[in-house]
């Protein structure tokens, strides 16, 4: 069976700061990126903020930013590239077959308009259904997403709801047209830790029941255990390691990837200190000839410096880019 | 035995300004954000900032003034009064009547040119060289701008601060202040204080000064009220050090990026507001808004005079094209909500 | 709501107690009423035609309260002020409260339309500069706009006094008849000059409410909800970049009946802004000081007025 989503050589870029006179070089924040994703499949893209997570997520909606572009690689929804569509085209997949939430959902939020109807906007944009008809879908949508009094919170305007209120709209809103993928960018790291506790419920729950294929970015590996069925670790706009959840809690291969893991509480044995990767991620544009993780690795050696690391594949479908993993020597 | 004559005041003026425009640079210089700011500026702007270079000069020009070196075949001057370097270029130049631009002979006069052809912009009704007039406005002009937002922008800030920073009673005062003045018409608060005070250039900028002040008083309010409350000030405050010293050396530095947008986008709405004066009748004496005030009749002689218009128009509209497009581009560079926006 | 607007127009009160105070100072106290007599009826005239003069026009009592208080200046101004007794003009002698009501008509004839040819042709602008930000029609707009405000507003009129009304004859220079046949021919350069030199900021000013409210987040959600850009543009971003033009437009409209200083001196409408600018030239302090007085009175009520529609078109704004 093909997959549902399947990214290939994706680039994404934005125009680097002006030296000199020259035009503005651009800066590839998203930089030659391949995954998949399977019908009623968990994907969590991890790595540190700024690494190109949400980018990628743009990309593959067509959403990027201006200036930003997406300047190579193909998405392909069912095995139809969705960078080849028209304007027109794009806009039926979103919020159809392909819905998002955010991070911030104090802001994601048109604040001038009640939120009940922000998410009959989402049902009218795709069907020709009537008002009350898309009202009533609405309303049954909030109680899903467990919104407590849906009838007066399809009035209330987004100030007038709580943060975690404000999810769960947006939840809603994404779910209006059961979409066959969910993008959540971050959909809890603005929220209280009670909160994302339940917001992740809530995302776990609506995916086994609905059998939606999720793409969950985070920053946080601690909250990606519950959920992901696998895990795509991104570094400074690259994928550096992907592998089946339980295989990269187990045995995490690529040097970044084991830092991560060790800085995590949960995850450390007792006793030992956290581990903190040394140094700090550098910001796009200023990245290392080579493997990106250079300055920071403690493993590196030759050709880190000189080529990009090499494609490791194993049979299971996993992927490590590291010249050490490459060469055996882990 | 004379005393102090206006002349030396322009001289000594002259010179303390250079003093500090050469106390801005080095501190322009020292500071990397500064100069990464100009840096990035003389890199967008570079015209615009060209030309107002030349404004500079031209003022700085027209304030350097002595006695004496007159010509002697030069006539209708008074040998014994101070001359500026601009003044010098011009000082055998007065015919009698119109003449048009590079003209060899007078409109109005029957008498031919003294110089024919010497007047590349012509001349006006009484004869003064239309170029002399227009470069004579450029140092009124800075003056107006400059003179006024050394009026008003301390004002602005010896109240906005004083209010944001400490609050209480004179908080009070100062926000009923700006409001009430607020609430008057802007134009009509100018006339009025230009009619208290009497004409002259300095009444027309401490007038301009007084009604130029509030907006930016609100702006430095406001900043200082959240600067107070940031972790470096309370630490200050905690730690025991004097209030002038939290203000000048924590408030302050913080607030001069917005002294300098403030500056550059003040200065050409109060030039245009001088020219708005003049036609009142209540402008400076020697102003571009003079020249427009009084050549607007000239349109409708036969034939049409149209030089004089024409050059005090260029001129003011030059320099506050070249203030507006630097003024923009300073706030790009210099103001962190509209970082990236500009191309 | 109501405990607000109290507070609100209690505060205003406030305000124009200031006004009328500084009002005072200036034509009062820095200004000496015997040289305004002076000024009205020149310079050689015996002192008891002065006192005289200034006795029919009330200057003739003692300016503080302490120095008479029952018979003093500044009760008199602002008794006079507050109950809307304007008095006599200083030049002329003519009931200033007529001239006022007479002048509202025609402010009004230029100002309306003016107000909403303004809007109609800088919003529909600046959504379009906003629409193609970060492109060169987008810049080209920016530029444009930085020109047509570098312009000093003297000059618009004198050129199209000029151009269009000397050379080409398409309207008359300046006039004004309240017939409705003639009036728009009169009215047409006025405004033709009135939309140019604002156009402007005005374009400025709205390209960056557009572009502010383009960039916010929930544009991003509209998107990705699957709505078309011109869809995100009328019912998006307008909705929300409406508010900061909205309240630009309320304070403006006290400002109708005060009409325009230069147009209508220029223009020779006999509108509120002409009796002004004939006042300064005339010395005719009561009637500056009576304008300045209406202005401020207008825009203390434009202040309270906008408040309140920042509650209606903003869903978070609440009175409290
Ligand atoms: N609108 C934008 N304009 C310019 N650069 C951007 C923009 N959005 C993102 N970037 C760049 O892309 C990089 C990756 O950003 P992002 O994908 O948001 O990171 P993440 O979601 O992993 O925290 C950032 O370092 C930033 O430099
Ligand atoms: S390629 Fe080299 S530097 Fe990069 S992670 Fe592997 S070992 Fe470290
Ligand atoms: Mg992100």
């Amino acid at each position: 069976m093909s997959p549902l989503l399947e990214i290939r050589n994706l680039r994404t870029a934005f125009p680097g700061a002006r030296s000199g006179f020259g035009p503005r070089e651009p800066v590839h924040v998203v930089d030659d990126v391949s995954f998949s994703l399977d019908r009623g499949e968990v994907l969590a893209l991890v790595g540190e903020s700024g690494s190109g997570k949400s980018v990628t997520a743009l990309s593959l909606l067509r959403l990027v930013p201006k200036p930003g572009r997406v300047t190579a690689g193909e998405v392909r929804l069912d095995g139809r590239d969705l960078m080849t569509l028209s304007v027109g085209e794009m806009r039926r997949i979103r919020g159809k077959r392909i819905a998002m939430i955010f991070q911030e959902p104090m802001t994601a939020l048109n604040p001038v308009l009640r939120v009940g109807d922000q998410v009959v906007e989402a049902i009218q944009l795709h069907e020709l259904v009537s008002r009350a008809e898309a009202r009533a879908r609405t309303r049954a949508l909030f109680a899903e997403v467990g919104i407590p009094d849906p009838d007066e919170r399809l009035d209330a305007y987004p100030h007038q709801l709580s943060g975690g209120l404000k999810q769960r709209v947006m939840i809603a809103m994404a779910l209006a047209m059961r979409p066959e993928l969910l993008i959540a960018d971050e959909p809890t790291t603005a929220l209280d830790v009670t909160m994302q506790a339940q917001i992740l419920r809530l995302l776990r729950d609506l995916q086994r029941e609905r059998r939606m294929a999720i793409l969950l970015i985070t920053h946080d590996l601690g909250i990606v255990n519950e959920l992901a069925d696998r895990i795509a670790v991104m570094y400074a706009g690259r994928l550096v390691e992907l592998a089946p959840r339980a295989e990269l809690f187990a045995n995490p291969l690529h040097p970044y990837t084991r830092g991560l893991l060790a800085a995590i509480p949960a995850l450390a044995e007792p006793g030992t200190r956290l581990h903190e990767i040394p140094g700090v991620v550098p910001s796009a544009g200023r990245w290392p000839k080579g493997c990106r993780f250079t300055p920071r690795c403690s493993e590196r050696f030759e050709p880190c410096e000189a080529q990009d690391p090499a494609e490791t594949t194993r049979p299971n479908g996993r992927r490590v880019y590291c010249h050490a993993v490459a060469e055996g020597r882990r | 035995m004379s005393g102090i004559e206006p002349y030396m005041v322009s001289n000594g003026a002259t010179l303390l300004l250079l003093a500090g425009v050469g106390f801005a640079v080095r501190i322009v210089r020292r500071n990397r954000l500064w100069r990464e700011a100009a840096a990035s500026l003389w890199r967008r702007r570079r015209l615009a900032l060209c030309v107002l270079a030349v404004y500079f000069v031209i003022a700085l020009l027209d304030s350097v003034a002595w006695k004496g070196g007159v010509p002697e075949h030069a006539v209708g001057v008074l040998p014994n009064a101070p001359h500026s370097i601009v003044d010098r270029f011009f000082l055998d130049t007065t015919e009698a009547s119109y003449s048009a631009p590079f003209a060899a002979v007078e409109f109005y006069g029957d008498r031919p040119l003294r110089h024919p052809g010497a007047h590349p912009l012509g001349t006006d009704i009484i004869g003064r060289d239309v170029l002399y007039m227009a470069l004579k406005g450029a140092r009124v002009a800075l003056l107006i701008g400059g003179l006024t937002s050394l009026i008003a922008i301390p004002l602005a800030l010896m109240f906005g601060v004083g209010a944001g920073y400490f609050g209480g009673r004179f908080d009070d005062f100062v926000f009923f202040l700006i409001s009430t003045l607020a609430s008057m018409p802007g134009l009509l608060l100018l006339i009025a204080l230009i009619m208290a005070m009497g004409r002259g250039t300095v009444s027309v900028c401490v007038a301009l000064g007084v009604t130029s002040w509030v907006g930016f008083c609100r702006l430095s309010r406001a900043e200082t009220l959240k600067l107070r409350e940031l972790d470096f000030v309370r630490a200050a405050r905690v730690l025991g050090v004097s209030e002038p010293r939290i203000i000048f050396r924590h408030i302050l530095p913080n607030l001069a990026h917005l002294i300098v947008i403030t500056f550059v986008l003040m200065f050409s709405g109060l030039v245009l507001s001088e020219a708005v004066l003049s036609w009142l009748g209540i402008g400076v004496d020697g102003s571009w808004g003079q020249m427009i005030d009084g050549a607007r009749d000239e349109l409708s002689r036969e034939p049409i005079v149209w030089w004089n218009i024409a050059a005090a128009g260029t001129a003011l509209f030059t320099l506050i094209l070249a203030v507006n497009t630097v003024g923009d581009s300073i706030r790009d560079v210099l103001d962190p909500r509209t970082q990236g926006d500009a191309p | 709501m109501g405990a607000y607007v109290l507070r609100r127009l209690g505060w205003g009160a406030l305000v124009l107690l200031g006004v009328l105070f500084l009002l005072f100072v200036l034509f009062f106290a820095v200004t000496d009423p015997d040289d305004i007599a002076r000024k009205a009826l020149g310079e050689k005239v015996p002192p008891a035609v002065i006192e005289q003069w200034k006795a029919n026009h009330g200057y003739d009592r003692p300016l503080w309260p302490w120095q008479d208080f029952e018979n003093n200046l500044l009760f008199d101004h602002y008794r006079r002020m507050l109950t809307f007794d304007f008095g006599l003009s200083d030049a002329d002698d003519s009931p200033i409260t007529e001239r006022i009501r007479d002048g509202m008509g025609p402010s009004l004839a230029l100002t309306v339309p003016l107000l909403v040819l303004g809007l109609g042709v800088s919003i529909p602008l600046s959504l379009l500069v906003a629409f193609f930000r970060e492109t060169y029609i987008d810049r080209m707009g920016v530029f444009l706009c930085v020109l047509a405000m570098s312009v000093s507003t003297l000059l618009y009129i004198i050129g199209a006094q000029f151009l269009i009304g000397k050379v080409l004859r398409w309207f008359p220079i300046s006039g004004f008849d309240p017939d409705p046949l003639l009036l728009p021919r009169f009215l047409a350069l006025p405004l033709l000059v009135g939309v140019l030199s604002g156009i402007g900021a005005d374009v400025r000013f709205y390209r960056t409410a557009f572009i502010e409210e383009s960039t916010r987040d929930f544009v991003r959600t509209a998107r990705a909800k699957g709505a078309s850009e011109a869809r995100i543009m009328t019912r998006h971003v307008l909705r929300n970049a409406l508010i900061p033009i909205l309240t630009q437009v309320v304070l403006a409209i006290p400002f109708l009946f005060s009409g325009s200083l230069l147009l209508e001196s220029f223009f020779g409408i006999p509108g509120l802004g002409g009796v002004t600018v004939d006042a300064i030239q005339a010395n005719d302090f009561s009637t500056l000081r009576t304008m300045v007085f209406i202005y401020s009175l207008l825009f203390v009520f434009g202040q309270i007025a906008t408040d309140l529609s920042y509650g209606l078109v903003d869903p978070r704004v609440r009175f409290e």
